[in-house]
C-alpha cells in the first residue's frame, strides 16, 4: 500500500490510541494531556526535541511509567499498563535505542528471556528454535542463534530486538531512534522492512528526531514540543521545513551559511597511525591525513568503524600501535604526549559523550570549566588554587558561549544537554588552540543549540583555525566539513571534498564500497 | 537521585546525617532493652562517663584524637575513589615505625626525634598502604580486599616483632622498653598548666592538636589545590581524569599514600602520646572506626572532627557503661559503631525520601519572602 | 607410606577446611552474578555461628541449631538486600556495615546469655553437634592403606555438611546453567535493563538470589560452631568471609572453578597448619605468625597474578533505578 491512502474501513478503530495522557516528574510536565491516534497497519512517526516528552510518552505505552491521567486503549479497548509485562501482554513491543540485551548470552538466549517456557531450559529453547526460523522467514529476519551477542555488528543486534518483540507475538511495534547506529544504506533496510511489517498488518511507530526519515517511511507524524502535542499530520502533506518549525516553534535555518573555505598549512598531519584495542584487534589501520590552517575537515562513517578510536588516539587518550601524530613540529606519539602536553601544544578536544569523560557529572560548572586546564597559572595563587578567577571566568564564557541559566556554581547536570555542549565547547575554544577536534558535536543538543554550535566552528575555522569534527550524522557532516574523510572498518575509504559529496556516494563508501562505477 | 525534590545543602549534610545517628541509637537502645538493662539509664551513664567531668573529657577528647586521624585517612583516599579498609593496618605499622625511630633516637633532642618520628611513622603507614595500592592501580585487584587481608597480615607481623624481636628482655607481655625520654607528645594537661590552667591527667595529648592541623591541611588539599582537583576528579570520572591529563593509576596509589600516611598519625596519639612504647594491637579497632567516622562526616574534615568526637564520646562512655552496668561490654560500641555505619553509609536513603518530602511541604507552607 | 598417609589426612584436613569456604563462596557466587556484591560474608557466617551453638546447647539438638543459623544468614542477608536493593545503598559498605555489627553483637548477646566471656556453652552432649558418618567398611577399609584410606579417610567420615556442600556444587551449576531461574539470574547481573523491558522484577530476582546466599552462608557458619567445633567463640570466622570472596573471584564466579579455588585456600591452611613446631629443612621453624599470615598472603599473592583478567557479571555492584 502506498503511504498516505486511507486505511479501508475494517481497520477504522486504531491499534493504539492515547486519550489526555498527562505525567508529572515533581515540576517537570513531561506530558501535557497528550491525544495520539496510530491506525492499525501504518507506520506513525512521533518526532520532537530532547525533552519533548516522546521517551516518557512511550515509556507510558510500554508500562515503564503509570500516566497521572488519560487513558490507553489497545485496539479500542482501555489497557492498564502497570508494568512491561502488561504491554507484552497487550501485544506491544518496543526496541529501544540502547540495546536491551545481555552481551554475554547467545542470540537465542537473549530471545527467550522472560518466555523462557518453563522452569527448565531445555524444551523452551528447542521450541524457539523453530518459532524462530519461521519467523526468519516470515520477515526476512535472520539471525545466527547460537553466536555469542558481543561478537554481532550492531545492525544485526538491532534485528534481534525486534525478533524479540515479534517473538512475544507484538502488534504494535515501538522503534526508538533506530537508525542511530546505522548506515544509510542499513537504514534503507530497516525502512524495507518496515514496511514489510506495516503490510502484514502491524503497527508501527517510529520515534525519531530525524527529519529525513519521517519523510521517507511514515505515513502520519506527530510533533511534540515541551511536552504537548502541537502537530498531526500526514506525512505526504508536510515538508522537513514545517516539521522543523513545529519542533522548535519558531522557524528554523537547517543549515548554516558559510563562506567557502580558505586553507592554508597543515596544523595537523597524521601519519600512518595504527590503533589495536586490548584484544589485539585493529581498530584504525594506517590512517594518513593533514588537516589545515582554515578548514574543517569531516569524519564521516557509523559509529563503531573506528572514528572514535581515531579521535582518542589524536587527544592522547588512547596509545596507538605505531604510526606518528605531528603537530606544531613535534610528534605527539614519538614524544609520548599526554593530553595536557597536547593541551599546551595548541590541541584541544570536545569528547564524543561529554557525560562520560567532557565533564564530571558532580561537579559545578564552574569546576568543569577548569577540567583539563586545572595546571593553568591564571587558575592558580601559589600552589592554591584561585577560585575568584576561575568563576569569573566561567561567567564569561557563559556569556560568550550563551550558556544557560549563566551560573558558575550551578551543578551541570541541571543545565541542558545543549548548554551543557556549549560550555565544554566554550571551555576549549576559549584555550585558544590551534586544532580543535570535536566528537558528535550536537550530539544530545536541541534544534535551537545546534544552530549557535555550527556558527562557532565555522567562526573558528574562519579565524585560521583546523578543525577535525567527527559525527555519525551525516547532515552535520555535510553542513560542516569543507573536506571529508569516510571511515570504515577502521581504515580512511575515501576523501571526498564538499563540493562533489553527496548523501549516496558518503553511504556507500561508509558501508564499504570503495569506487561505485561511475554512473 | 529521586527525581522529585531536592534537600538544600545544610540539610544534606547535617541534618540526615543526624537524624541517621538517632535511628542508630534509638536501635541500639532497643538492643541494650533485649540485654535486658535500662536504655535511658544506658544513655545517661553514657552520656556522664563520656563528658560528666574533666576526666571524661579528657579521654573522650584522647580517643577522638585517634578516630580523627583514621578518619581523615579513610575520607583522602575516598575522594579519590579508593576505599581504604586497611587503615587499622596502616596505623598499625605506622606505629611500627614510630617506635622504630624513638626507640632508636629517644635520647637525641625533642626536636630531632619527635618529627622524625612523624615522619617515620608516616612512611611506614604509607608503605603499607603501597602494595594494595599499587595492585589495585597495575593489577586492577579490588582494594577493598586487598587491604582487609593487609590488615590480617598486618596483625600477624607485628605480633612476630613484637614477641620475638622486639620484646623488652626479661618479660612476658609484648611491647617494647620505654621510648627515650623525648621521644613524646605533652600530655595536654600539663600543656595547659603551663598557660596556668588545671586539667585532669589523661592521656590526652598534644597530638589532639596537630589532628586538627592535619584536618586542616586535608580542607586545603582537597579543595584547594589542583592536586586535590585531580583527586576528586579521578574519584567522581576515571574517563574525565584521563581526558584532563590526569594519570588515574598515579592518583590512585598517591592517594592511598597519602591515605596511610595519615592513618600512621594515629600513632602520634597512641604511642608518643599515651603508651610511649610499643604495644600490641594498639590501633585497637581505630581504622574501622574511621571508616564511620569518614561516613558521617560525609568526607569532609568539620564533619570528620565532629563525628570523631562522637566516637570519642561513645567509647569513653561506653567503657564507663560496661564498667556500671553488668550486661554490657565493650562489644556494644562496635554495634552502635556498626549501625552507624549501616544508616550513615549503605542506608541513608532510607529516611532521605521522607526528609524530602517534609522538606517540600515546609518549603511550601513557609512565607514568601 | 608415612608420606602418603600424610598426604591423605591433609586432603581430609582440605575437605574440612574448604567446607564452609565453598559454602560462603556459592553463596556469594549466586548474590554477585545477580548484581550484588557479597561483602557481608564474614557477618553472616559469624552470626549463623553464633545462632546455631546457641540454639543447639539450648534446645538440645545440632538441627535445631543449623535451622536457627539458616535463619540467622537469611535475616542479615535480607537486611543487606534491604540495604542494597530497595534502598540502593553502597554495597560494600552494607556488607562490611552489618559484619562490624555482627563482630560486636554476637559476643554481646553471648554475655548476656550465657554470662561465658562472650563464648556460647561448649557442645559436648551427643546430638549437640554434627559429628563424622562413617560409611560402611571404613573401617575395614582403613587396614588397607592402598586405596582403603582413601576412603576411609577422604569419603567417609565427614559430617552431613561436608556431603551436602560437595552435593551443592553440580546442584549449582544445574540451577545456574539449566533452569529458567538460573537465566534470568545470570541476566540480570549483566544487564538489569534487559530483565526490566522483558517485564521481570529486577529486585525479586536480586533478593532471591541474595536469601540464597544467606542460606549457605547459614550453613557455613553452622558448620563453624557446630561441626569443626563445639561452640562459637568470638571472632571465630577469622577472615573467612573475605578469603571465600577472594575464591570467588579466582574461580571467575563459576562453580567448578570456584571449588577448585576454595581447595586451594583449604590445602594451604592445612598444610600450614601441619608445619607448625616442624623444622623444614633450608628455613628452620616458621614462626606460627607467619603460618598464620599465609592464607591471606596467597589471596593478595592470587587477585595480584590472576584476577586480572577476570571479569566480574557486567552490573555488579551498580544499584538498579530505571531512570537513566
Amino acid at each position: 500500500m502506498p503511504p498516505g491512502t486511507p486505511a479501508p474501513a475494517l481497520a477504522e478503530i486504531p491499534a493504539l490510541e492515547l486519550r489526555g495522557i498527562d505525567k508529572r516528574f515533581g515540576s517537570v510536565h513531561a506530558n501535557r494531556a497528550v491525544n495520539l491516534s496510530v491506525a492499525r497497519g501504518s507506520v506513525h512517526g512521533l518526532i520532537g526535541e530532547n525533552g519533548a516528552g516522546k521517551s516518557t510518552l512511550m515509556n507510558i505505552v510500554y508500562g515503564f511509567h503509570r500516566a497521572d491521567a488519560g487513558e490507553v486503549l489497545v485496539n479500542g479497548h482501555a489497557t492498564n499498563l502497570h508494568a512491561p509485562h502488561d504491554a507484552i501482554a497487550a501485544g506491544i513491543g518496543m526496541v529501544h535505542q540502547h540495546f536491551m540485551l545481555v552481551e554475554n548470552f547467545t542470540v537465542l538466549e537473549n530471545v527467550i528471556l522472560g518466555v523462557e517456557g518453563g522452569a527448565l531450559l531445555a524444551a523452551g529453547l528447542a521450541r524457539a528454535r523453530t518459532e524462530l526460523a519461521q519467523l526468519a522467514r516470515d520477515y526476512a529476519l535472520e539471525v545466527p542463534l547460537d553466536e555469542t551477542v558481543a561478537d554481532l555488528p550492531v545492525g544485526l543486534q538491532q534485528r534481534i530486538e525486534i525478533l524479540k518483540a515479534l517473538y512475544r507475538r507484538a502488534d504494535i511495534l515501538v522503534l526508538d531512534e533506530p537508525t542511530a547506529v546505522l548506515t544509510p544504506q542499513e537504514a534503507d533496510a530497516l525502512f524495507a522492512m518496515l514496511r514489510r511489517l506495516r503490510d502484514e498488518g502491524k503497527s508501527v511507530i517510529l520515534v525519531t528526531h530525524k527529519l529525513r526519515e519521517i519523510m521517507a517511511v511514515t505515513d502520519r507524524v506527530t510533533v511534540m514540543r515541551q511536552g504537548a502535542v502541537v502537530a498531526n499530520l500526514a506525512t505526504v502533506e508536510t515538508s522537513p521545513r514545517e516539521l522543523a518549525e513545529k519542533m522548535v516553534g519558531r522557524p528554523v535555518l537547517l543549515r548554516v551559511e558559510k563562506a567557502p573555505a580558505q586553507p592554508r598549512e597543515p596544523l595537523l598531519s597524521v601519519r600512518a597511525l595504527e590503533v589495536r584495542d586490548r584484544f589485539g584487534v585493529a581498530r584504525v589501520k594506517q590512517a594518513s591525513f593533514d588537516v589545515c590552517a582554515g578548514e574543517i575537515v569531516g569524519v564521516a562513517g557509523v559509529s563503531g568503524n573506528g572514528q572514535s578510536e581515531l579521535l582518542e588516539t589524536l587527544a592522547g587518550i588512547r596509545a596507538p600501535t605505531s604510526g606518528a601524530i605531528l603537530l606544531g613540529g613535534r610528534d605527539l606519539i614519538a614524544e609520548r604526549l599526554d593530553p595536557r602536553a597536547r593541551r599546551k601544544l595548541g590541541l584541544a578536544h570536545v569528547p564524543e559523550d561529554r557525560l562520560r569523560m567532557g565533564v564530571v557529572a558532580s561537579f559545578s560548572a564552574e569546576d568543569n570549566v577548569i577540567l583539563g586546564y586545572q595546571d593553568r597559572p591564571s587558575y592558580r595563587r601559589g600552589a592554591l588554587l584561585h577560585h575568584r578567577a576561575i568563576r569569573a571566568e566561567c561567567e564569561k564564557m557563559m556569556a560568550e558561549h550563551d550558556v544557560r541559566p549563566p551560573s558558575p556554581r550551578l551543578r551541570i547536570t541541571a543545565f541542558s544537554g545543549g548548554n551543557q555542549q556549549k560550555l565544554v565547547l566554550a571551555r576549549e575554544i576559549e584555550s585558544a588552540p590551534e586544532v580543535l577536534l570535536v566528537g558528535q558535536p550536537t550530539r544530545g543538543v536541541d534544534i535551537g543549540a545546534i544552530e549557535f554550535i555550527h556558527r562557532r566552528l565555522i567562526a573558528l575555522r574562519d579565524a585560521g583555525k583546523a578543525l577535525l569534527v567527527v559525527s555519525v550524522e551525516l547532515e552535520e557532516i555535510l553542513a560542516l566539513a569543507d573536506r571529508i574523510l569516510v571511515m570504515h572498518a577502521g581504515e580512511i575509504i575515501g576523501e571526498v571534498p564538499r563540493a562533489e559529496a553527496t548523501e549516496e556516494r558518503l553511504g556507500l563508501m561508509m558501508a564499504g564500497v570503495k569506487r561505485e562505477a561511475d554512473a | 537521585m529521586t527525581a522529585a525534590g531536592k534537600l538544600p545543602r545544610w540539610a544534606e549534610f547535617a541534618l540526615l546525617p543526624l537524624i541517621n545517628l538517632v535511628v542508630a541509637f534509638v536501635l541500639a537502645g532497643g538492643i541494650v532493652r533485649l540485654l535486658g538493662e535500662n536504655p535511658w539509664q544506658a544513655l545517661r551513664l553514657l552520656v556522664a562517663g563520656a563528658a560528666g567531668s574533666q576526666d571524661a573529657i579528657g579521654y573522650t577528647l584522647y580517643y577522638a584524637t585517634n578516630f580523627i586521624f583514621t578518619g581523615l585517612a579513610v575520607a583522602i583516599a575516598y575522594h579519590a575513589g579508593m576505599f581504604n579498609i586497611g587503615a587499622e593496618g596502616q596505623a598499625y605499622i605506622g606505629g611500627l615505625g614510630m617506635g622504630l625511630a624513638a626507640l632508636w633516637l629517644g635520647d637525641a633532642s625533642r626536636w630531632v626525634v619527635v618529627p622524625l618520628a612523624i615522619l617515620a611513622g608516616a612512611g611506614f603507614g604509607a608503605a603499607w598502604a603501597f602494595v594494595p595500592a599499587w595492585l589495585q592501580a597495575r593489577r586492577g585487584s579490588h582494594i577493598v580486599i586487598t587491604t582487609i587481608m593487609f590488615n590480617f597480615i598486618a596483625s600477624a607481623l607485628m605480633t612476630y616483632l613484637l614477641v620475638n624481636v622486639l620484646i623488652k628482655p626479661g618479660q612476658q607481655s609484648p611491647e617494647t622498653r620505654e621510648f627515650g625520654a623525648h621521644a613524646f607528645m605533652p600530655a595536654m594537661h600539663a600543656v595547659l598548666a603551663k598557660v596556668g590552667l588545671t586539667f585532669a591527667p589523661t592521656p590526652f595529648n598534644f597530638a589532639f592538636v596537630l589532628s586538627l592541623i592535619a584536618a586542616l591541611l586535608v580542607w586545603i588539599f582537597v579543595w584547594h589545590t589542583r592536586w586535590g582537583y585531580a583527586f576528586r576528579v579521578t574519584g567522581q570520572n576515571p574517563a574525565a581524569a584521563v581526558y584532563a591529563g590526569i594519570a588515574p593509576p598515579r592518583i590512585i596509589i598517591g592517594s592511598m599514600l597519602l591515605s596511610g600516611a595519615l592513618a600512621g598519625g594515629l600513632g602520634l596519639n597512641e604511642l608518643l602520646g599515651a603508651q610511649h612504647r610499643l604495644i600490641i594491637d594498639f590501633p585497637g579497632g581505630a581504622g574501622f572506626v574511621g571508616i564511620a567516622v569518614s561516613l558521617m562526616g560525609r568526607n569532609h574534615p568539620v564533619g570528620i572532627v565532629a563525628a570523631a568526637l562522637l566516637f570519642g564520646a561513645l567509647y569513653q562512655g561506653g567503657s564507663q557503661l560496661a564498667f556500671d552496668l553488668p550486661k554490657i561490654n565493650r562489644d556494644m560500641v562496635v554495634v552502635i559503631q556498626g549501625l552507624v555505619i549501616l544508616f550513615c553509609g549503605a542506608m541513608e536513603n532510607l529516611l532521605r525520601a521522607p526528609l524530602t518530602r517534609a522538606w517540600a511541604r515546609f518549603a511550601r507552607t513557609a512565607p514568601a519572602e | 607410606m608415612e608420606t602418603y598417609t600424610l598426604f591423605i589426612l591433609l586432603l581430609a584436613a582440605t575437605i574440612r577446611v574448604g567446607t564452609p569456604l565453598l559454602l560462603a563462596a556459592l553463596g556469594a557466587m549466586f548474590s554477585e552474578r545477580a548484581g550484588v556484591i557479597d561483602l557481608g560474608l564474614e557477618g553472616k557466617m559469624l552470626g549463623a555461628a553464633f545462632a546455631s551453638a546457641a540454639v543447639s546447647a539450648v534446645a538440645g539438638s545440632a538441627w535445631l541449631g543449623l535451622g536457627a543459623g539458616i535463619a540467622t544468614g537469611v535475616a542479615l542477608s535480607l537486611l543487606i538486600g534491604f540495604a542494597c536493593i530497595t534502598l540502593r545503598g553502597n554495597q560494600v559498605v552494607a556488607g562490611l556495615a552489618v559484619t562490624i555489627m555482627v563482630v560486636g553483637l554476637a559476643p554481646t548477646l553471648g554475655l548476656a546469655w550465657f554470662n561465658q566471656g562472650g563464648q556460647t556453652p561448649s557442645l559436648d552432649a551427643p546430638g549437640l553437634r554434627f559429628v563424622g558418618l562413617p560409611w560402611p567398611w571404613s573401617n575395614f577399609a582403613r587396614e588397607h592403606p592402598f586405596p582403603g584410606l582413601l576412603y576411609a579417610e577422604l569419603v567417609s567420615g565427614h559430617n552431613i555438611i561436608v556431603y551436602v556442600a560437595a552435593v551443592l556444587v553440580p546442584l549449582s551449576a544445574w540451577v545456574l546453567y539449566r533452569t529458567r531461574f538460573g537465566l534470568r539470574l545470570r541476566a540480570v547481573g549483566e544487564n538489569p535493563q534487559a530483565i526490566d523491558t522483558a517485564g521481570i522484577s529486577v529486585n525479586r530476582l536480586r533478593y532471591a538470589a541474595v536469601v540464597i546466599s544467606g542460606v549457605l552462608c547459614g550453613v557455613a557458619g553452622t558448620f563453624l560452631s557446630t561441626a569443626a567445633s563445639s561452640g562459637f567463640q568470638r571472632d571465630m570466622t577469622a577472615g573467612k568471609g573475605y578469603l571465600a570472596l577472594a575464591a570467588l573471584i579466582f574461580g571467575k564466579w563459576r562453580p567448578y572453578p570456584t571449588l577448585g579455588a576454595c581447595l586451594l585456600f583449604a590445602f594451604a591452611d592445612a598444610l600450614a597448619a601441619r608445619l607448625q613446631g616442624v623444622a623444614l629443612p633450608l628455613v628452620g621453624e616458621i614462626p606460627v605468625q607467619f603460618i598464620l599470615a599465609l592464607p591471606y598472603v596467597l589471596t593478595v599473592l592470587l587477585l595480584a597474578g590472576f584476577v586480572g583478567k577476570a571479569n566480574p557479571p557486567l552490573a555488579v555492584g551498580v544499584p538498579y533505578s530505571k531512570e537513566k
